[in-house]
């Protein structure tokens, strides 16, 4: 058994899927069923999943540290709100499609400027397009309705067959199916050839170079990726919500969405759809304790978590599970600590 | 032409105050390479500071100044101790998490605690109004910040290039191990310049007070301009944040003026710009650290 074949093997089988993966998404599935009442919190949370998927993949991935990832969550809100609103693509999935690829295009051109330069340079540089995106949306108010938003949105029936309906119902399932989709793409593609290079890349970039990994064009190839999703989040949001205002840019959410992808830790993919569910749930008790300052309280939750370590949080946190299926299935626990980031 | 010379006036004045701002963070970030996106908030800290001893208390303003600066760098060397010397050692995703942690709390405690609404301070009379110098009009309360940024920018030239503690510091940031090795005491010598760093921001914080505005949203609104400053102006020597800050508050008033509705473009596609050509900003090193 030489390396090569190890390392083959150790991937493959990761790359398995397992039980709990599909109970996972069982269950998901069945909140849609369990809780009719809920529909709009729940098809938030899908809508926030997927843009923290999407940054899970540059960042957990490839290591790049984003502080603008709004922009593209943004461009993608926008292009659906006004394809919708000008009746230029009537049908959601194309819409969708459609503002996700308008997003892509902009996390191509952009992707150049990201991997030139060190953490802190990407820091302002992602940073920096968030800001400008938001400036000029309200610069070009005639288009995009300045500071009141889009209005007046109104969305066509899934292929022309399944009109959205007012408990949020359709919203829900549509957003569960794309994101499902979505993540099954993701998925591939991180257990790809392609997705263990940029984990490579992530560890160590001169090493990643050095054996032959043409870094830049996988780290561009991943952002532009990474684009398209959180497009396709923002498209989502604009769709299920019918409204697409100036904060689909602020720097909060892309805050925000750090602070999601911290929660469920970064680098396997459920971080980002655990996440969400955590840093709702966390939301929804802070705004009822207090509802004007819960940004105290979320603000206070990044920095415990920073101060005791993510990587023992999450050791804790999956302590009971390990041990549960210790006693049970009698091998080693399946469930690992997600790896660390750069 | 004399509206160019007034406009070049308030963007010199708007430059030195960002300097007093920011020059804290060029330590932190630039020399400690500590990403501290909280550090608006020692800024308002000292802002509210100053505004509640002179508005509350009726201290006068430049009593008031002082007292800005001190309870700022008390504040940061409180966190500096407890909090921000385990993050060192830590990766940069960590350092901006904890530090946008602490804006998010600062943001809401100070929202609490004072209310949402934008606050002033009340100047003394002296310096309210402008004066015309040759045709040009100079705002007092402007000539007043220049006044004092530039003596507190050659002020801090003169420590670092001529005194014992900026040798230290200098010889810390270089090479921490080889200090310490010298016998050069380098957490005490960083905290030391973390405090003065954030005392700095404070009174900068109360003198932007009238120019920038002061809300709970000071530290999110203006992470960027710091940032700015420090990543434009790299961080081998206080010249080049100092320069990058001068370029930034022209920028910006010119922009404003001349071309408002483009105004916020200017100074962010000078930023990108300036970023792609020189990653390690305007007059950083060549190598990055």
């Amino acid at each position: 058994m030489n390396a090569s074949f190890d390392v083959g093997y150790h991937a493959q089988r990761k790359a398995r899927w397992h039980y709990g993966e599909v109970a996972f998404w069982l269950i998901v599935l069945a909140c849609g069923f369990a809780f009719p009442t809920r529909y709009l919190i729940m098809t938030d949370i899908l809508r926030l999943a997927l843009f923290a998927m999407s940054l899970d993949l540059i960042l957990g991935y490839a290591g790049i540290v984003s502080l603008g990832h709004a922009a593209f969550f943004g461009v993608g809100a926008y292009a659906a709100g006004l394809l919708a609103l000008h009746g230029i693509v009537k049908e959601p999935v194309l819409a969708l499609i459609v503002a996700g690829l308008a997003a892509m295009v902009l996390g191509f051109a952009t992707s150049f400027l990201v991997i030139r330069g060190v953490d802190l340079t990407r820091l302002m540089v992602t940073l920096g397009i968030a800001l400008l995106l938001e400036a000029l949306a309200e610069r070009f108010s005639n288009i995009t309705g300045g500071t009141d938003g889009l209005q007046g949105i109104e969305m066509q029936p899934i292929f022309g067959e399944i009109p959205f309906d007012m408990f949020g119902k359709t919203g829900f399932f549509y957003s569960l199916a794309v994101l499902f989709l979505l993540f099954l793409f993701a998925r591939r593609v991180v257990h790809s050839p392609f997705g263990l290079s940029l984990r490579a890349i992530k560890n160590n970039p001169l090493r990643a170079a050095a054996v032959g990994i043409p870094v830049n064009r996988r780290l561009i190839a991943i952002y532009t990726l990474a684009a398209f999703y959180a497009g396709t989040a923002g498209a989502l949001f604009t769709q299920t919500t019918a409204i697409a205002s100036l904060d689909v840019f602020a720097f909060e959410r892309s805050a925000d969405l750090m602070l999601v992808l911290v929660i469920g830790g970064t680098g396997y993919l459920y971080g980002g759809l655990i996440g969400a569910v955590l840093f709702r749930m966390l939301q929804e008790l802070f705004s009822t304790i207090t509802p004007q300052y819960w940004q105290f309280w979320i603000g206070l939750v990044l920095v415990v978590i920073v101060l005791i370590g993510r990587q023992r949080l999450h050791r804790w946190a999956l302590y009971v599970p390990n041990v549960v299926i210790k006693q049970v299935a009698g091998r080693k626990a399946v469930v690992a600590v997600p790896e660390s980031d750069a | 032409m004399t509206s160019i010379l007034t406009n070049l006036f308030d963007g010199v004045a708007y430059g030195m105050l960002l300097f007093v701002l920011a020059c804290g963070l060029a330590v932190t970030l630039g020399l400690m390479n500590f990403v501290n996106l909280a550090h608006g908030a020692f800024a308002m800290a000292g802002g509210y500071v100053c505004m509640v001893l002179v508005n509350r208390m009726g201290w006068p303003f430049f009593a008031a100044l002082p007292l800005a600066f001190v309870s700022s760098a008390a504040i940061g060397i409180a966190l500096e101790r407890t909090l921000y010397r385990h993050l060192y050692a830590r990766s940069h995703l960590d350092q901006v998490l904890f530090t946008i942690g602490l804006t998010f709390m600062s943001v809401a405690a100070v929202d609490y605690i004072q209310g949402s609404s934008r606050v002033f301070i009340n100047l003394p009379a002296a310096l309210q109004g402008q004066f015309d110098l040759f045709g040009v009009g100079i705002g007092r309360y402007r000539l007043m910040i220049i006044v004092i940024c530039g003596l507190l920018t050659i002020a801090l030239q003169m420590v670092l290039a001529k005194t014992r503690f900026g040798s230290r510091l200098r010889a810390a940031v270089d090479d921490p191990r080889a200090a310490s090795g010298l016998g050069i005491n380098v957490p005490q010598v960083f905290a030391f310049t973390f405090a003065f760093g954030c005392g700095l921001a404070g009174l900068g914080g109360a003198l932007s007070a009238e120019i920038l505005g002061l809300d709970p949203y000071f530290p999110l609104k203006f992470m960027i301009y710091f940032l700015i400053v420090v990543t434009v102006g790299g961080s081998s020597s206080i010249t080049g944040p100092f320069l990058a800050s001068l370029l930034l508050g022209i920028g910006d008033v010119a922009g404003k003026y001349y071309v408002p509705k483009m105004g916020p473009f200017v100074i962010y596609t000078m930023m990108i710009v300036i970023l792609i050509w020189r990653p390690n900003g305007l007059f950083g090193r060549t190598a990055a650290r």
